[in-house]
């Protein structure tokens, strides 16, 4: 039996299309992604009257080389495949041992590369890139998709059927042994798997069952980058720790009841030392070259938090300096707006005021509930109650889900308890009593 | 106690690697739960949806496939149950249902008279 929380057939899908689109060809995709489905419906067919095999993984790629073979005979004279292979699939002497070949073991990592690659082409948007390597590495469905960015089934359907257009006409796979072209594309790889991570880690999607699993996705993907010599940069590794930190939170960011805890409540004791372990050890890779990415940056102070034993531990001083580096790096409104709660939890919340106040483009974060949240906090801790509960309620218009709604809404009543007593009755008897939780700045981290 | 044939009916396609493995489970799921139950005679096979079909005083071979991808027979399974009725009841717990397939249930014929 497969142990159902592994998600075997979606991640042999990523594996088989890689390896089919490099025998057929690019242009072939969606011949590879019919094998695919072919594959599946014959394991179903047959595993349910005989079993689970030993060595399902294997089945269904010995399954999808079988088929490939019927293809590649059947349709020879119709239809032209791979260019890079060239004549090797023409031949009855080579097409046995050359398809074979490519369904070893290493071949398909490189496969996995190759299209990863290719996945991140220039021409594509990077929320295009993202849904690609998503639905073709990643075996996720447009529905499955649809529901993580908490998007329309139709709006990602279009999105990945364009993307796949810009892909089938790029004529060639990505090819990886051209070192400067390697170097050139690994940027945008490393960018996708982060926004990757990212829509897992803060994502819309309320589930956090598949916000976890994208942000498995984002992992595994990267592990591949790391196993590849040309892939395995600096950069990368900085990536790794990157998720690897944030990861290790995971578990403790959500409550018993699916709720949000924020970074300072959140019971540390839940956090996984074995991701702040690896984490560590990425990062430690990270520091070999003169390069510093906004990854380098980022990792560090996920790296500072994961290992403060407590809230009031957390060195504050070096998160401050580290934001500094990252808005010079990457400079962007919600960087900013990190970089001054950092400042406001080490010099106060009035610095954190004027921070905000001083955020180049500061009208972009308008619809960002973090945003007034932030600003909710900071009069908050200055005693301004009111004011700061009216903050909590304009970023409440903008909570992209049931937790950060939830999470607001606390928040709103933390301000009424915390507001002179008779405000809070009058209040009280508007909205039921909420839990009040001990908040200190930021959003739920 | 009397043996009935399951015939399932339909094969499906164009559904998500997840959804497809979670239909496996389920089919396995409900396959276990028969055969604790001790109806399972014989788990059956699959088949494959193709092959060659033979006619008439002339013999005449033509390929498969026979019917419309909704009727084709996709496997059977041998069951032990009380009466048809049994049978029948036992059979809505297949899978096969949410993909719009079908079991066709029949009683293997008895030789006494």
């Amino acid at each position: 039996m497969i142990d159902p929380s592994d998600h075997l057939f979606r991640r042999e899908a990523g594996r088989m299309v890689a390896t089919l689109t490099r025998i057929f060809g690019v242009h072939n995709l969606a011949l590879a992604e019919d094998v695919v489905q072919d594959a599946f419906c014959r394991a179903l067919e047959v595993w349910k009257f005989r079993g689970v095999p030993e060595n399902p993984s294997a089945w269904l790629m010995a399954t999808a080389k079988n088929r490939a073979l019927d293809v590649l005979r059947r349709e020879r004279t119709a239809r032209t495949f791979a260019p890079e292979l060239g004549q090797l699939l023409d031949s009855e002497w080579t097409v046995a041992p050359v398809v074979e070949e490519l369904f070893g073991a290493n071949a398909i990592k490189d496969d996995q590369l190759r299209m990863m690659f290719s996945c991140c082409h220039p021409r594509l948007p990077e929320e295009a890139q993202v849904a690609l390597v998503l639905h073709i590495l990643c075996g996720f469905s447009v529905n499955e998709i649809a529901n993580a960015f908490v998007s329309r089934d139709a709006a990602i359907e279009k999105r990945i059927s364009r993307a796949k257009k810009v892909l089938a006409g790029s004529k060639r796979l990505f090819d990886l042994a051209g070192a400067d072209d390697f170097s050139g594309r690994l940027p945008a790889v490393h960018r996708a798997l982060y926004l990757l991570f990212n829509e897992g880690y803060h994502g819309a999607s309320p589930e956090s069952a598949v916000r976890a699993e994208l942000c498995q996705e984002a992992m595994r993907l990267t592990a591949l980058l790391i196993e590849h010599p040309l892939a395995a940069t600096p950069a990368t590794h900085a990536l790794a720790a990157l998720m690897c930190l944030h990861a290790a939170r995971l578990p403790g960011r959500v409550d018993a009841s699916g709720s949000l805890i924020s970074l300072f409540d959140q019971d540390r004791s839940r956090w996984d030392s074995r991701l702040v372990a690896e984490g560590q050890r990425f990062l430690d890779l990270s520091a070999t070259g003169p390069e510093l990415t906004q990854y380098h940056v980022e990792a560090a102070i996920a790296w500072v938090h994961a290992t403060a034993d407590r809230t009031e531990d957390t060195d504050w001083g070096k998160i401050v300096s580290l934001y500094n580096t990252l808005v010079t790096i990457r400079p962007s409104p919600v960087v900013a707006l990190n970089r001054a709660i950092a400042i406001a939890q080490h010099e106060g919340p009035k610095r954190g005021l004027e921070e905000i106040r001083a955020i180049a483009g500061r009208d972009r974060l308008a619809t960002y509930p973090f945003f007034h949240a932030a600003l909710g906090e900071f009069e908050f801790h200055s005693g301004r109650y009111e004011i700061a509960r009216e903050h909590f309620r304009a970023a409440l218009a903008f909570a992209r889900n049931p937790m950060e709604r939830q999470f607001l809404e606390q928040r709103m009543g933390a301000c009424e308890d915390a507001a002179p007593q008779r405000t809070a009755v009058a209040r009280r008897q508007e909205a039921p009593v909420r839990r009040v939780v001990r908040h200190k700045g930021r959003g739920p981290g | 106690m009397s043996q009935f044939v399951y015939l399932y009916r339909g094969a499906e396609r164009g559904r998500s690697p997840e959804k497809m493995q979670e239909m496996m489970q389920k089919w396995m799921a409900w396959m276990k739960q028969l055969t604790d139950q001790g109806h399972i005679k014989d788990m059956g096979q699959p088949l494959e949806h193709t092959g060659k079909l033979v006619k008439g005083k002339q013999k005449t071979v033509t390929d498969g496939p026979f019917a419309e991808t909704k009727d084709i027979i996709g496997g059977y399974t041998l069951i032990e149950a009380r009466d048809l009725d049994q049978a029948v009841e036992l059979s809505k717990g297949c899978p096969i249902f949410e993909v719009e397939g079908a079991v066709e249930v029949r009683p293997v014929m008895k030789m006494n008279m």
